[in-house]
C-alpha cells in the first residue's frame, strides 16, 4: 500500500494555499477496520490527508530543499463524518512561513455543496533548522517521488508553471 | 512613510500573550501567570518553542502589509545554546553568561549566575512579555 492520502491537486498558489481532494471508496481496506459494520475515514487520516496537502505546500515553497516534517497538531475539530462514495476536499492556506518552518490553517469539506468535515491547524518544521545536535540523512527522505509526482500531475493537467 | 507604531500597555501585552500560550500550549488562562516558566510550569517542549513565535508574530500583527516579526534567535536564542563556546558540559562559561546578557535584556539571570547550569535556566511568561514591551514601546516597564 502507498501511504498517499490525496489523488489530485486542484488549485496550487505557491506560497500560499494549496487545495487536493481524495475520493473515498469501498475498496479502501482500512475503512473496514475502524467500526466493522459501520465504514467510515477516520479523523486520524483526514488529518494526514491535510498534513500531505499542506506539507508539500510548504515543501515547495523552498523548492523542496528543506525536510518537513510534521510538527504539531495545534488544532482539529470535527463537524461530520466522511464516509465511501464521499469525495474529500482539503484546502490549506500558508499563516506563518519562515525559516524554520510554517503554520498553516486548514478545511476539510465533502461534496458539491461543501459540507465542513473539520478544521485543522498544523505546525510543520524544518528539520534540519531545528533540531541542532542531531544529524539527519543527506537526502531528502520526506518529499519522494510519490509526493512529487503529484504536483507534476497537477502542473501538467493545469498546464501552469509553479 | 513614517510608520506609525501605536503604543500598547504592558497589561495588554499580558492578556495577548496569555492568549497565545492557553492556544499554543493547552493550558488554561490562570495558569499562565508572569512568573510561570514556560517547560516547567507550562509543559512547553521543543517545538512549542517555534509555534509560540509564529503565534505572537500573528497576534501582534495589526497591518497585515507591515508584519510583526520576531527574527530568528531573537526571543529564544537557541544559536546560544548550541555554541559551545557558550554552553559546555551543560553549563554556561563566562562568555556565554557576557552573551547572553548582551542578547536578551528581556531575561532575568539572577538565577542562573549562582549556578550556571543551563538546564536551571527558564523562560517565563515574563520574559516574553519584556520582550515584546522593549520591541513594541522601546523599554521594558
Amino acid at each position: 500500500m502507498r501511504w498517499i492520502w490525496i489523488d489530485k491537486f486542484v488549485e496550487f498558489t505557491p506560497r500560499t494555499s494549496a487545495t487536493a481532494v481524495k475520493n473515498v471508496t469501498l475498496a479502501e481496506e482500512h475503512l473496514h477496520d475502524l467500526y466493522p459494520s459501520f465504514p467510515i475515514v477516520p479523523h486520524s487520516l483526514i488529518v494526514e490527508g491535510m498534513a500531505q496537502t499542506a506539507g508539500i505546500l510548504v515543501g515547495e515553497a523552498r523548492n523542496f530543499a528543506e525536510k518537513v516534517i510534521l510538527a504539531k497538531i495545534g488544532r482539529a475539530t470535527f463537524h461530520r463524518l466522511v464516509r465511501p462514495g464521499d469525495t474529500i476536499t482539503y484546502n490549506a492556506r500558508i499563516d506563518q512561513l519562515s525559516e524554520q518552518g510554517a503554520s498553516i490553517t486548514g478545511t476539510v469539506t465533502v461534496g458539491p455543496s461543501k459540507d465542513l468535515v473539520a478544521e485543522i491547524e498544523l505546525m510543520f518544521s524544518h528539520i534540519d533548522q531545528n533540531l541542532a545536535g542531531l544529524r539527519f540523512p543527506e537526502h531528502n527522505f520526506v518529499f519522494t517521488e510519490q509526493f512529487t509526482e503529484l504536483l507534476k500531475t497537477y502542473r501538467d493537467a493545469a498546464d501552469v508553471t509553479i | 512613510m513614517e510608520t506609525q507604531v501605536m503604543a500598547i500597555s504592558r497589561d495588554e501585552i499580558f492578556k495577548k500573550v496569555q492568549d497565545v500560550l492557553v492556544n499554543a500550549l493547552g493550558v488554561d488562562e490562570e495558569e499562565v501567570t508572569p512568573q510561570a516558566t514556560l517547560r516547567g510550569d507550562l509543559g512547553a517542549e521543543s517545538i512549542d518553542f517555534l509555534d509560540i513565535v509564529f503565534r505572537l508574530e500573528k497576534a501582534f500583527t495589526t497591518d497585515p502589509a507591515n508584519k510583526f516579526t520576531i527574527p530568528r534567535n531573537e526571543l529564544f536564542p537557541e544559536d546560544i545554546f548550541n555554541n559551545t563556546n557558550f554552553v559546555k558540559d551543560g553549563r554556561v562559561t563566562p562568555a556565554g553568561m557576557v552573551e547572553l546578557k548582551k542578547r536578551m535584556p528581556h531575561m532575568d539571570f539572577s538565577e542562573l549566575e549562582k549556578d550556571p547550569d543551563i538546564n536551571k535556566m527558564q523562560f517565563t511568561v515574563d520574559t516574553i512579555v519584556n520582550y515584546l514591551d522593549t520591541k513594541l514601546n522601546g523599554q521594558a516597564a
